[in-house]
């Protein structure tokens, strides 16, 4: 009953909007604003869907703004000045439902905007449980998981995850990033805690403590980084026998700069990147991001992505279409998060213990990091 | 122009002064006969506006672009309206409950709650308030998101109650009948949505606030929110569940005989409606909010909404110094909790150092810039301005490569022999290292006023001091020293503030041990939203800053700070 109204109500609140668009759809916005993380990733968005965009509409022109990283309060200060200037941005999941909390964010009906899969699977189906929230467009699967410096580990390479926590089979400094998120999954896996009570055991404070503890007896050899460049940095000069980061900027090191470096897959922890839509756009920019938007994540589109960057496409019909990358010839299929080789012991990001628990777990972890 | 008037008028003036001196014995006049005293005040004034005008752009551009925003950002550190915004029947409500008692609040508590939590998820309000609860609760947030998908399941039992009764109450338009004013209704009647005129406005009926009170209440909320925010036709819009809880409500509370007074359209149906309420099936409030999440049930999220229910808080400030809000008043928090202060102390510190080795590295430097011939002065002055001309990211990220255990530094260190290979230096990702790169980026603030300050000081007074028989020391320190103190004292003060407030550097090199208290401000703002304890973080140290500043006025002096001759 609940979510059958919900259902009405949100499609009611999208048909009135979808009405406005049709309205408005002679005059659409001539200029996008787009945000995204620039880097790489940016270049593959560009590559895959913004130009073939632009191509097809010779009037419209599409600005960059590289401000994903700070886009909630970016937002949220735009909001209070009563001036948005982004048309869509790009953000982890994470930061969407806060926008979407916080009502930064438009909420969507995933089958009235984006476009149903070629054999007819309605958006929502063919997205799944990657619509983590009415307010996402879900893009890319990517994965939070370690690299390995093949020259510094002996003959017995890192196989599990367990790895990074023992100094004595692999010495040397690791990277971990400079939060409480992944790491206390990681610590807890390594202390013993089932898979299926992390979350059970990291709600309370003593399980907060004892993935602290766990995190503890490698104090002193972990260098905690906060940007995604320097885990690929560190492991290039030799500084750190492994680290953690997100696997695109590994498969970079790897393939591109052909470094000895190789991906340690266990327990990698999935993570969405997507849009969003700023809440309370005009008319006529709506309808111009509305048209681009079910573009850029259409079926093909989503694939073609994949050729310039390893992240897989969140659309399920989207998986056969990976091919090889743009430049280098390889496939790609190996070297996406989601392949079933390199999934065999993989965390979703839990979004609702975290959206819960960062601000206490955050305060504990800094506290103990600061000591 | 006043020279002009004074030339045509001077005839004039030389007789009224000879005037004066015969009879007029008053205050003193112009030239143009208002007394001499409002004369110089009026010219003087208009110095003074022509002179506020002149740098009127100025100031207005300080006020707007600087002080407006500081301000504002300042308040925030104490506003806390939100809570009392979107809960206003509950906060107003639980004043008087006892937060101590160890009881849990009272059924008319809950019933505010579901009703201050249906319009606010119709707004979409109550996630936000979850997130701001969630500073000071861990779980708020997903509490108040799953309250507000829940809430619509408890107004339906009266709404599906009242619709099996007649099907004459599923119908908006019917309800704008009873409750819309008959002007209004026909206002609607010749209104069309297409031509894009605006809405005409609700208007209750006449006396109905007297027989409906609450229904009327919560009416006029709904129909504001569908006309104004939701832009949709009042009269053809379903009303929310909330109005027939409100509305069962008025039928078996104080005012349900007022009922029969009614003859409006509709009169029948209400009637019924009365009739039927008193037997109908009920809510328990409580029981409802327990299903949604036994939080509800449980004290934590009631002392939480009693604490952070008045406008303003000091909870931030409190958070900022490692203290928090408890019912029985401010506490100290765990210790697995405390950050700020270890981050005060060690901002403070850092800072310090900072400033003491930019001094040592410094003063050299000015005092061989201030003796050299003008042409090598001016080409080594541009090495030290060119780290200036530099992306202050190039620099911080080129002193890694020099830092890091397989850096430079390191490389040739273990090449010399002076470090063993397997025990490289931590030069980074430390307090070192924060205090090697910060030095090297605010130098120029130390050299700067310094060389400016020497230059001023005549070399004949270090040769007056040796002809006397100073020695090269006693000279230096007696004579020279001295006069180059308003220096250091500018570029301290300089460098010391600078660095107070550096994030991008320390989170860059600094590690773990090595970052400052704006890295957490920085962390406030944009990661964790909390922008209210950011603001209190940074009260805290612009206080301080300012009480610093007045102790350096007190010991040192300010007067005895100079940024050049």
């Amino acid at each position: 009953m609940k979510f059958t109204t919900t259902l009405l109500a949100s499609s009611a609140i999208v048909g009135a909007g979808t009405l406005a668009f049709a309205d408005a759809h002679g005059n659409m916005a001539k200029e996008m604003t787009l945000v995204s993380w620039g880097g790489a990733y940016q270049a593959s968005q560009d590559k895959a869907y913004v130009q073939p965009y632009l191509e097809m509409h010779p009037d419209v022109t599409a600005v960059w703004d590289e401000s994903s990283a700070e886009a909630v309060a970016k937002l949220r200060a735009m909001n209070e000045a009563g001036n948005v200037t982004w048309d869509l941005v790009d953000v982890v999941a994470a930061d969407a439902i806060r926008l979407c909390d916080e009502g930064l964010a438009m909420e969507i009906d995933a089958d009235e905007v984006l476009a149903a899969a070629p054999d007819g699977t309605s958006a929502s189906d063919d997205f799944g449980d990657l619509l983590v929230s009415d307010c996402f467009i879900p893009q890319i699967v990517y994965s939070t998981t370690f690299g390995y410096r093949t020259d510094m580990v002996g003959d017995t390479p890192p196989t599990k995850i367990c790895d990074v926590f023992d100094t004595d089979a692999y010495p040397g400094k690791r990277a971990l990033e400079k939060r409480p998120i992944n790491n206390m999954e990681w610590a807890l896996l390594c202390d013993g805690v089932d898979k299926a009570d992390v979350y059970d055991v990291l709600a309370t404070p003593e399980g907060q403590e004892k993935a602290l503890a766990k995190l503890d007896t490698i104090k002193d050899d972990v260098i905690w980084w906060s940007a995604g460049a320097d885990t690929p940095q560190l492991l290039a000069d030799g500084e750190i026998v492994m680290g953690s980061t997100y696997n695109g900027r590994l498969f970079s090191v790897i393939e591109e700069q052909k470094q000895p470096v190789a991906m340690l897959w266990d327990a990698q922890v999935f993570d969405l990147d997507g849009w969003i839509i700023p809440a309370g756009l005009p008319d006529d920019r709506l309808a111009r991001v509305m048209d681009f938007v079910k573009f850029a994540t259409d079926t093909q589109r989503l694939a073609d992505q994949s050729k310039y960057i390893s992240y897989g496409p969140a659309r399920l019909s989207s998986a056969p279409l990976v091919g090889q990358h743009a430049d280098m010839g390889i496939d790609m299929a190996p070297h996406m998060p989601t392949d079933p080789a390199n999934a065999q012991n993989t965390f979703l990001y839990n979004y609702e213990f975290w959206a819960d628990y960062r601000d206490d777990i955050d305060a504990k972890f800094q506290a103990w990091l600061a000591q | 122009m006043s020279d002009a008037n004074n030339a045509t008028t001077a005839p004039n003036s030389a007789l009224a002064a000879e005037r004066a001196e015969d009879e007029y014995t008053g205050p003193m006049l112009a030239a143009d006969g208002t007394p001499l005293k409002r004369s110089l005040n009026r010219a003087l004034r208009r110095q003074k506006i022509s002179a506020l005008l002149l740098i009127a752009p100025l100031l207005i551009f300080v006020l707007v672009t600087f002080i407006a925003p500081i301000a504002d950002m300042l308040f925030r550190s104490v506003e806390n309206q939100i809570v009392q915004d979107t809960l206003p029947r509950t906060t107003t409500e639980l004043k008087n409950w006892d937060s101590e008692g160890g009881e849990l609040p009272d059924q008319t508590v809950y019933k505010s709650l579901y009703q201050d939590i249906y319009v606010a998820q119709e707004r979409k309000l109550h996630t936000r308030l979850g997130s701001r609860l969630n500073y000071e609760l861990t779980g708020a947030s997903s509490l108040f998101r799953k309250s507000g998908r829940g809430v619509d399941d408890i107004g339906e039992v009266y709404q599906d109650q009242f619709e099996d009764l007649n099907a004459f109450w599923k119908k908006g338009e019917n309800w704008n009948d009873v409750l819309g004013s008959d002007a209004w209704l026909a206002a609607m009647n010749d209104w069309k949505k297409a031509s894009g005129d605006a809405q005409p406005p609700f208007e209750m009926r006449d006396g109905i606030a007297d027989i409906l009170p609450q229904t009327a209440d919560y009416y006029s909320i709904f129909a504001d929110f569908v006309q104004n925010e939701d832009e949709d036709n009042l009269y053809k819009e379903d009303p929310w569940p909330l109005i027939y809880s409100a509305f069962y409500d008025d039928l078996t509370g104080p005012t349900a005989e007022q009922v029969a007074t009614y003859a409006g359209p509709g009169a029948t149906e209400l009637a019924e409606a009365a009739a039927a309420a008193p037997s109908f099936a009920t809510v328990d409030y409580m029981d409802a909010f327990a299903d949604i999440d036994k939080d509800w049930v449980e004290l934590p999220i009631w002392q939480t909404i009693a604490t952070y229910s008045p406008k303003f808080t000091n909870g931030y400030f409190l958070n900022a110094v490692d203290m928090q809000k408890t019912p029985d008043g401010p506490a100290l928090r765990p210790e697995d909790e405390r950050i700020y202060w270890t981050l005060f102390k060690r901002t403070l510190f850092m800072s310090v150092c900072i400033t003491l080795s930019c001094i040592l590295l410094g003063y050299p430097i000015g005092w061989i810039l201030a003796n050299l011939p003008a042409r090598t002065a001016n080409l080594l002055m541009i090495l030290v301005l060119l780290p200036f001309w530099t992306s202050l990211l190039v620099r911080t990220s080129a002193w890694k490569v020099m830092l890091q255990q397989q850096g430079v530094i390191n490389d040739t260190l273990v090449w010399l022999g002076v470090v063993a290979d397997d025990s490289r230096l931590a030069l980074i990702n430390n307090q070192t290292g924060t205090i090697i790169a910060m030095t090297h980026i605010l130098l120029p603030f130390m050299i700067l006023p310094l060389y400016s300050v020497m230059k001023t000081v005549p070399p004949s007074y270090l040769r007056a001091a040796k002809s006397l028989g100073a020695t090269n020391w006693t000279a230096f320190w007696r004579v020279y020293f001295p006069q180059s103190v308003p220096g250091i004292g500018a570029g301290s003060i300089l460098v010391f503030i600078l660095s107070i407030g550096y994030y991008i550097t320390p989170e860059i090199v600094g590690g773990r041990t090595g970052t400052f208290i704006s890295n957490r401000i920085a962390y406030h703002i944009s990661s964790s939203l909390n922008w209210g304890l950011a603001a209190a973080l940074g009260a805290i140290l612009l206080a301080v800053v300012l009480g610093l500043y007045y102790a350096y006025d007190k010991i040192v002096g300010i007067d005895n700070v100079k940024l050049g001759g």
